[in-house]
């Protein structure tokens, strides 16, 4: 294994994507969108929505705790008032939304590391270098991969303050994160990640453009979607044991999609497409 | 095998669909030769390249270079090629310096030499003063050097050079033909050129094979190709002035000349054999015309390139 060339890849990619607007732009938006503005709006919200209603606080709460499974329920009920909304929102509701980032950065960067060599005509030079087939197909992914793993870490970190500081009137102490919250970021994340890779990889040998690889891959969040709202309706609950579930189920379809590509990543078919 | 014999390939085939790019190509190159591979776009000259490079797989036949086999042995074989592809293929948010340190780990150039060799190759292409500068800004000379630069970094046995003068001023492009004549004679290595610039070919190759459509039509040296190929020659007679006007007369009276031009004391006739060369000059001596210069101008690769393709002579 080529392992300096390996890096020479990795290299390459990042210092390109960190000098891309069009790649920067929605790694540093969507992460604060995602991770700031919206945990803020909905747990001020949430608070101002109980002070302001007219049978008061404890009957929203109530019929929060009927809708959710008798899991969260036994956890919910350890906490007390408006307690229960910050615990509710910060910590359940936003781990499926938390997936979106590493799924998201890694689709970007896989689409300009793949594609988007591509259309700027800067392939032909790296398949006459000296990398095996499976050589280029690791750096790629791998400069994706951890690139994603880097920016969902600062968003961990940044999702961490922001919710023991906008939750800190109501806990009154730092609640966050919790053992769910690690298993999402070290197991469900880079998985989550490789999703977005393998996706992107597959989806890159039958589009032209890194806008439309990019456009195409995000059709992989809808199953984000399908969980955020399976818990607001209280189909199931992100509990440890459904997270670390989760995690191996997305590992598994990782290497489906792993294999399925390095099957099609061929410096014959890659060549034939410039 | 010849151990000299850095390229072999023996009915080298590469089909697209029922098209064929390269079709049945058999070619023998040796160490240090300046190779020419002439023919107009889409003739099969980068497509080749990709072949002898490991980069594609052919359809049929097989290439042997520097005793590799480029489908099997690609890592190893390219580690020892060097290529400046027709487009620099550079990336262009990133440094020529950047560009070419990631070219030197991926061509595992000893790491206690990237260094000085990148600031060499910056000063030889005259970058450094712009190394820093994403490259995206650099025109397109600037572009082609660079490109160049990369494909040396690792200092290859054998270089393809696909159009390695295109986008050059005048100085650049001389300062690149001298540089393929130094690593050819100085430095001993093999050069592929590919080049549709038939003047640029005549200059600086040992041999040239022409494509078309993918199959070879010639190969040999220019002078090879032109003593083969090119039947009509050129001659230059200087007579002294009394005897131009009789010089005249006796070459209009000689069958089958294309042309004949009277220029100060220099009459010069088109359109003849090399075997009728010695006939003319007997008439001239049989008629009293004193002579006091021959001159048959040797073929170039154009005059070979245009007996090849005589349709394209008349649409000139």
């Amino acid at each position: 294994m080529n392992s300096r060339a390996i890096r020479a890849v990795i290299r390459k990619d990042l210092s390109a994507v960190l000098r891309s607007k069009a790649v920067l732009i929605p790694l540093i938006l969507v992460p604060l969108f995602l991770l700031v503005v919206v945990p803020a709006i909905t747990v001020f919200a949430g608070g101002a929505a109980s002070s302001a209603s007219t049978t008061g606080a404890s009957s929203d709460i109530a019929q929060l705790l009927s809708m959710v499974p008798e899991g969260l329920r036994t956890i919910l009920n350890g906490y007390q008032g408006d307690q229960i909304w910050v615990v509710f929102a910060t910590v359940y509701m936003f781990a499926p939304l938390f997936l979106v980032l590493p799924m998201m950065v890694s689709s970007v960067i896989a689409a300009d590391s793949f594609v988007g060599e591509r259309e700027r005509k800067t392939l032909e030079a790296l398949l006459h270098t000296p990398l095996t087939n499976w050589e280029l197909l690791l750096a790629k992914t791998l400069s994706a991969w951890l690139a994603a793993l880097a920016v969902s870490l600062v968003g961990f970190v940044l999702y961490t303050v922001v919710v023991n500081l906008i939750g800190w009137p109501t806990m009154g102490r730092v609640f966050f994160p919790n053992l769910m919250w690690m298993v999402l970021m070290f197991w469900v994340a880079p998985a989550a990640a490789g999703l977005g890779l393998g996706t992107t990889v597959l989806i890159s040998s039958r589009v032209n453009t890194f806008q439309e690889a990019y456009q195409t891959s995000g059709l992989i969040v809808i199953p984000i979607v399908a969980l955020v709202i399976a818990q607001s309706v209280g189909v199931m609950y992100f509990s440890v044991e459904l997270t670390l579930l989760l995690g191996l189920g997305i590992w598994a379809i990782d290497v489906l999609l792993f294999w399925v590509g390095a099957r099609t990543f061929k410096r014959d078919a890659l060549i034939t497409r410039l | 095998m010849n151990d000299n014999q850095v390229i072999i390939t023996h009915n080298l085939t590469r089909r697209f669909g029922d098209n064929a790019a390269v079709d049945g190509l058999s070619i023998r190159i040796e160490q240090g030769e300046v190779f020419g591979f002439l023919g107009h776009n889409g003739a099969g000259k980068t497509t080749t390249i990709r072949l002898l490079n490991g980069v594609l797989t052919p359809s049929d036949g097989y290439a042997r270079v520097l005793g590799f086999d480029p489908v099997a042995d690609g890592p190893s074989l390219r580690r020892r090629t060097g290529v400046l592809t027709e487009n620099p293929s550079l990336d262009e948010r990133l440094t020529a310096r950047e560009n070419l340190h990631i070219y030197a780990d991926l061509y595992g150039v000893p790491v206690a030499a990237v260094n000085e060799r990148v600031e060499h190759l910056l000063e030889m292409f005259e970058i450094s003063d712009r190394a820093d500068d994403k490259t995206g800004g650099y025109s397109k000379g600037m572009k082609q050097r660079l490109a160049l630069a990369r494909a040396l970094i690792h200092e290859p046995q054998l270089i393809y050079l696909d159009e390695p003068t295109s986008g050059l001023d005048p100085l650049a492009a001389r300062q690149v033909r001298e540089l393929i004549t130094h690593l050819s004679r100085q430095e001993g290595r093999t050069v592929f050129l590919c080049t549709h610039n038939l003047v640029e070919a005549q200059r600086l190759c040992d041999r040239v094979a022409v494509l078309e459509h993918g199959r070879l039509l010639a190969l040999g040296t220019p002078v090879e190709l032109g003593q083969r190929l090119v039947h009509h020659q050129r001659v230059e007679i200087e007579v002294g002035p009394a005897d131009r006007s009789r010089a005249a007369e006796v070459l209009n009276a000689f069958p089958n000349l294309a042309e004949m031009a009277l220029e100060g004391d220099v009459v010069s006739v088109s359109g003849i054999s090399r075997e009728r060369i010695p006939d003319l000059i007997a008439a001239l001596v049989g008629a009293g015309v004193r002579m006091y210069r021959v001159t048959a101008q040797e073929p170039t690769l154009e005059d070979v390139y245009f007996a090849l393709h005589p349709d394209r002579e008349e649409a000139e």
